[in-house]
């Protein structure tokens, strides 16, 4: 399976590769944020936890760092998952 | 150094070397092993953002001064604090010169992004050097640097560093030196980088200049699969704060009682050198009866700023918001707010001036608003003491002090209050777009004992300086307010009732009495609006004034339990909860809102809380207590 999904449908653990940030120019501030944070695509990215009451903020691990966000900022992220674990 | 002739620069205003880098780059650790404590904390006028600046003697006999910037992802701001640095990067900031150099600190585990930061103030055409710090947790995590091929493809000095260990830092003040005279081309304002091709070329250069062997790698994941946990996480978080009050309590009571000793040792001295007469009654009851009374809460202080710092250099502190986050959009904030709050906890200032990273403006207004129903430590104090006098030190259920879960219960009021006031703050007046949360989580660190150490001795200087001024100031006033007028001959009643506080007190009695406040609690709460513990030594000054010789000599603890019911004990407990906060917080708060709307507003709601408060505990306790 190799179509483009947004981070918040990976579970945790799973390992994938963002192919896309805010493709749309939906939230062209937001995505400057991601960037800054080292969201870009090509780069490895992994759920690592998810907040307790509906998983929302959720950590993931983008290249070396680990980044906490909210699912609406995350929703920006298309990832193509990489190992279906 | 030569010591026959000075340095030639010595007369001018020395050089300026800037340190700028991501947040969690070890910035400030940095600047610290630098400067040691030769450091001098200020403010930038008009913004609050906090100047620090120290010297550094560089090994060319030169001395410069090292300015540490706050810590920012990129040029393009989103909060003051970041605001800033784009400024003095660019030397446009009105109160700063432009620096001479730039050191851009950078996580050697996080090359990438950190390089694409460097990228980007490389553009400005500045003289610059790469400090690579935590070069030893890159090595510890399998990867190795290039330093020289980094330097090279960079164009400029790449010094390793291990600030918490103090490596690399007279290799990094040799590579500055030589930069101080060269000429440059700056540029005065590049245009704005696409940030996706730095980070890409970032990421070239990364994956050029190390080689990963997979060491032993992300301990700190490991223990974040504890502290995120979503049972643990929360539980632990409860522990933390719990532990941080009960030790704020139980490790403070030995420095404390050695502190109060030696102000009845001060007053015993002061007593039998001056002869009975104005002067002995201002030094004994006015300054150290009066500052006395608030210095003696200095441990407590500093023990609660010890964990705070622990909690923010250990990295934990993030992971605190992360598990906040949800409640706190629930009442309409974000998890960052949470740190702003936590710092509230110790005073309100700081918080106040931390919320300047948050950068959704209604969201900051809000943190701003609620800052101070975070109990700070100017209310300690006054539980402390109320506590003291009405509250059994009992056991309950083996483990836990009584006075201890009492003064955790208050806590818990503020922060419920805090939540319900942000809850409708932001359904009316600061109604605004959902904020978004976005924040890098850093490794976990041992906190440095430097570090901590620099921490809280500017913390511990800062109280004293308001001990010195402001609470010296009122405390005198208060006494010669509650010294004069002298009662006329024959008065039967107490010599405060005819002096000029009694008067202002009995003026403001009606509005607290329905409230089950005294006259002397009037009193006290006036100067006690100039800052919070001041309340106390208004209570001492007032009250050791008031009775006859044997009671002078009671501690005031005595005289409390003598005086008050527990109604309007546990009444005056709950006003502070929710109490007007100190002028510096007014003013504060008016510095960061550009005008006096926002502060009045302040006052008005939280007077308006603690008049509640206040109110419905004394009925309720009265009620209950038959």
């Amino acid at each position: 399976m190799n179509t483009a999904a947004d981070i918040n449908t990976l579970q945790r653990g799973d390992i994938a590769v963002i192919v896309a940030v805010d493709r749309g120019a939906r939230d062209p501030a937001g995505a400057q944020r991601l960037h800054e944070m080292g969201f870009d695509e090509g780069v490895d990215i992994e759920v690592l936890h998810r907040a307790p009451l509906g998983g929302d903020p959720l950590a993931v691990r983008v290249g070396n760092m680990t980044v906490a966000l909210r699912k609406s900022l995350a929703a920006l992220v298309e990832v193509v998952p990489q190992s279906a674990a | 150094m030569n010591a026959v002739t000075p340095p030639p620069v010595a007369a001018q205003r020395p050089r300026l070397v800037a340190l700028v880098g991501n947040p969690n780059a070890g910035k400030t650790s940095l600047f610290n092993a630098l400067t040691g404590s030769r450091q001098k904390v200020g403010n930038y006028p008009g913004v609050t953002v906090e100047r620090k600046a120290g010297r550094l003697a560089l090994p060319n006999g030169e001395t410069v001064e090292l300015l540490d910037l706050p810590g920012t992802y990129s040029l393009t701001p989103r909060s003051p604090d970041e605001a800033v640095t784009r400024d003095v990067v660019l030397g446009t900031a009105a109160h700063e010169r432009r620096p001479d150099v730039i050191v851009a600190v950078i996580d050697a585990t996080n090359l990438r992004n950190h390089l694409r930061f460097v990228l980007e103030l490389r553009r400005l055409g500045l003289s610059m050097v790469v400090a690579l710090n935590m070069a030893d947790l890159a090595e510890r995590d399998g990867t190795r640097i290039d330093t020289k091929e980094l330097s090279t493809i960079l164009g400029m000095a790449v010094i390793p560093t291990v600030a918490v260990r103090r490596r690399g830092l007279a290799e990094l003040a040799a590579a500055v030196a030589p930069l101080l005279g060269a000429s440059t081309t700056v540029h005065a304002a590049p245009p704005a980088a696409d940030i996706r091709l730095l980070q890409r070329e970032a990421g070239a250069i990364a994956k050029a200049v190390s080689v990963e062997s997979g060491g032993a790698k992300r301990w700190s994941q490991r223990l974040d699969a504890l502290t995120l946990h979503p049972v643990a996480g929360p539980l632990l978080l409860a522990a933390l704060l719990f532990l941080m009050f009960q030790g704020v309590f139980t490790l403070a009571e030995a420095p404390m009682e050695a502190l109060s000793g030696g102000v009845a040792w001060l007053q015993g001295l002061a007593t039998a050198a001056l002869p009975d007469g104005w002067l002995r009654s201002l030094l004994v009851d006015g300054v150290l009866g009066g500052v006395g009374a608030v210095v003696v809460f200095l441990p407590q202080i500093l023990i609660l700023f010890l964990f705070i710092l622990i909690l923010e250099q250990s990295g934990y502190m993030v992971r605190a918001a992360f598990l906040m986050d949800r409640l706190m959009a629930r009442v309409g904030l974000n998890g960052r707010a949470f740190i702003p709050l936590i710092s509230s906890f110790a005073c309100a200032i700081p918080g106040i001036m931390a919320t300047r990273t948050i950068d959704a403006p209604k969201d900051r207004l809000t943190t701003i608003l609620i800052a101070p129903l975070m109990t700070c430590s100017a209310r300690l104090p006054v539980y402390a003491i109320i506590i003291a006098a009405f509250i059994p030190s009992t056991q309950v259920g083996g483990v836990f002090n009584l006075q201890g879960l009492v003064l955790f219960a208050l806590y818990g009021f503020g922060v419920g209050g805090a939540l319900l006031a942000a809850w409708v703050l932001r359904r009316t007046v600061t109604k605004g777009p959902t904020p978004t949360f976005l924040m890098e989580m850093p490794k976990y660190q041992w906190p440095a004992p430097r570090d901590i150490g620099i921490g809280l001795w500017q913390r511990a200087w800062a109280f004293l300086a308001r001990a010195g001024t402001i609470i010296l100031a009122s405390t005198v006033v208060l006494w010669a307010l509650a010294s004069w007028p002298n009662p006329p001959a024959g008065a039967t009643r107490p010599a405060l009732e005819y002096s000029i506080a009694g008067k202002i007190g009995a003026g403001l009695e009606p509005l607290f009495r329905p409230i089950g406040f005294n006259k002397e609690i009037a009193l006290a709460l006036v100067p006690g609006m100039a800052a919070r513990e001041v309340a106390v030594s208004a209570l001492g000054t007032v009250y050791s004034l008031q009775g006859s010789e044997d009671e002078l000599a009671a501690p005031l603890v005595d005289k409390l339990r003598a005086a008050w019911s527990l109604p309007t004990a546990l009444a005056f407990l709950a006003w502070y909860v929710f109490a007007p906060q100190c002028i510096s917080t007014l003013a504060v708060t008016r510095r960061e809102t550009n005008g006096w709307k926002w502060p009045a507003f302040m006052f008005g709601y939280l007077f308006a809380m603690a008049y509640a408060g206040a109110g419905i505990t004394y009925w309720a306790a009265r009620w209950l207590l038959g």
